[in-house]
């Protein structure tokens, strides 16, 4: 009787070991640094195949000094003749690619990334979307510059005049930017091989 | 008096009556429907069968009018429309001929006001009933269905459109594939336009980009009429179990993807690969969230942006109502034919409701056991987030 008495004892006693153990491993596993919702929001609109790596650099900044969310909108224009809800499978393609490598950024800064997709007939008619659906406190964009996708004086005037918050507009001229992938890798395969003289204007 | 035959009875024996309806489909002009067609109704011809061309339009294509040489042309008819005299084909004389095959080319176009029909499809299900074999051509953008998607595609809209059901009622559907590569380089040649109207056309709508898309297209259209068919002819013989994979067979086919998401934002990265991965196997998604409680204004907000991100990329989203995700989720797997369930890394759970429980991916692997399950990595838990440390993309 008292062997059984023991023996259950003993059994009690590891397990209660073993649960404590486990119990301390989950705490050690559980995530203590992943970039939590900030309150203040940064508006990151973009457009087209390729996105401003120091307008987006920029962007960032902003929202690891304000603790703040990105939030990167990709605008889609939606023609004329399709229906406004219709899907756009080639459009988001390269959003999708273009937010997985902003998000990929913005982790690396411990940055908490909420992104959308934002459909309009034009780049404004999307923005203009994109100021109803969306709470945000700030607006990040960058420029046009020769070369390269971002918003024309004219788009800079509108948004003075339709968006509230603080607008921070960003001169992106000779550039980097950020791709989709496909896209960087057929400009690979039509590079110039190595050892020839390229012209560069 | 003699009884009537049957409704049922009739439309057998015009069914036995008809002729065969072969269709050559491409994804734009220029791929070589019109020259495959001709040269199979030359091999038909060669055989010993009586064949005539309906119609052709060989847009000038030196190759293509060589290959029409020998074959009797059915001449076409002139029709006077606002001052105007065009060419159409002569539908009355082709079955005053009746020939046993007649290739008619351009099925989508639209006759001339006055004829018998409107569109040229109609004139070639006359010809049909009336015992004669058919071969046609079309381009994947005329298709009623595709005509958003290319146009989406492509940015260009075709006006003149044909039923599905045209392709689906042909015996033999052909598809003509060319690489885009190929067919630019046709294009350069000068084999499929005259020389001026070959730059408006490499800067408009032949690039490769848009004739890749539009491949993509042509092929998934031909593999699921190819699909269609098995499953409506294949016969179900043999054992059970030869019945049972039979059976299951065109299903699996139809890939049908299923995405566990919660109303926040680290949602989005499954969303993205689960739309990926749609993309790859040509499958539909569904985006999933049991909800255990009324939503909060945040998860509201949330909510809201997933339903619009579901809208562009034209996904579902669904939200039911349960505490218990796994029996759920397994409820509306099996209702909606999912083949392939995708989710986030489930959150850490404390010793005892892992000793109580097993942990979902392991709950759901066993309540569906044909369905593929794909755990999404969290990005945010490798990169030691917060240090503003920056890394290159």
């Amino acid at each position: 009787m008292t062997a059984v008495l023991l023996v259950l004892v003993v059994l009690l006693a590891v397990a209660v070991v073993w649960l404590a153990a486990m119990h301390l491993q989950y705490r050690r596993r559980r995530p203590s640094r992943l970039p939590t919702a900030g309150a203040k929001r940064i508006l990151f609109p973009f457009m087209g195949n390729a996105l401003s790596q120091r307008a987006l650099d920029a962007a960032l900044r902003l929202a690891k000094a304000e603790d703040a969310t990105l939030v990167p909108v990709f605008l889609a224009r939606v023609s004329w003749h399709l229906p406004i809800d219709t899907p756009l499978p080639r459009q988001s393609s390269i959003a999708l690619s273009l937010q997985e490598a902003i998000e990929q950024r913005a982790t690396a800064w411990g940055i908490p990334v909420d992104a959308r997709i934002e459909r309009g007939r034009t780049y404004r008619h999307a923005l203009r979307q994109t100021f109803e659906h969306e709470r945000y406190d700030r607006i990040v964009l960058a420029a046009a510059a020769p070369g390269s996708n971002g918003f024309d004086a004219g788009d800079v005037a509108w948004l003075l005049d339709n968006a509230s918050g603080e607008i921070v507009v960003l001169r992106t001229a000779h550039d980097k930017t950020i791709e989709p992938p496909a896209r960087r890798a057929r400009r690979r395969r039509h590079a110039v091989p190595a050892g020839t003289i390229a012209h560069v204007s | 008096m003699e009884p009537r035959p049957s409704t049922d009875a009739e439309s057998e024996r015009a069914e036995e009556h008809r002729g065969r309806y072969k269709i050559f489909l491409g994804m734009a002009a220029g791929v070589g429907k019109t020259y495959r067609m001709l040269q199979e109704g030359q091999a038909e011809a060669e055989a010993g069968r009586d064949v005539v061309i309906g119609y052709l339009e060989p847009h000038g294509r030196a190759e293509t009018i060589l290959q029409s040489e020998g074959l009797e042309v059915v001449p076409r008819r002139r029709v006077h429309y606002r001052e105007t005299e065009l060419e159409e084909m002569d539908l009355p004389a082709i079955l005053r001929r009746a020939p046993e095959l007649c290739l008619i080319d351009e099925l989508a176009h639209t006759n001339a006001p006055g004829l018998e029909h409107t569109k040229r499809y109609e004139d070639i299900e006359d010809v049909l009933a009336a015992g004669i074999d058919v071969f046609s051509t079309v381009n994947v953008q005329h298709l009623e269905s595709l005509n958003d998607q290319v146009a989406e595609v492509t940015g260009t809209r075709v006006r003149e459109t044909v039923p599905d059901a045209m392709i689906g009622s042909a015996d033999d559907v052909v598809l003509i594939d060319l690489t885009p590569e190929s067919l630019i380089e046709r294009l350069r040649a000068g084999k499929v336009y005259p020389n001026e109207r070959v730059q408006a056309a490499l800067n408009n709508f032949f690039t490769v980009e848009n004739l890749a898309a539009l491949r993509e297209v042509s092929l998934r259209q031909v593999a699921e009429e190819v699909e269609h068919k098995r499953a409506i002819t294949e016969p179900v013989l043999g054992s059970r179990e030869e019945r049972l994979l039979d059976t299951a067979a065109p299903q699996a086919i139809h890939d049908r993807l299923l995405a566990l998401i919660t109303p926040t934002p680290k949602s989005q990265r499954v969303v993205r690969r689960a739309w990926r991965s749609a993309q790859r196997l040509g499958g539909e998604l569904d985006l999933l969230w049991v909800a255990n409680s009324e939503p909060t204004k945040d998860e509201r907000e949330q909510l809201d942006a997933l339903r619009r991100l579901a809208s562009v990329l034209g996904a579902h989203l669904l939200i039911e109502h349960g505490d218990d995700i796994a029996a759920t989720a397994a409820r509306v797997a099996q209702e909606r034919g999912t083949t392939y369930i995708l989710m986030g890394r489930p959150k850490p759970r404390p010793a005892i409701r892992r000793l109580l429980q097993p942990a979902l991916p392991f709950r759901l692997l066993s309540l569906l056991p044909g369905v593929d399950l794909r755990i999404v990595a969290d990005r945010t838990l490798l990169s030691g987030g917060g240090n503003g440390k920056r890394e290159e993309l």
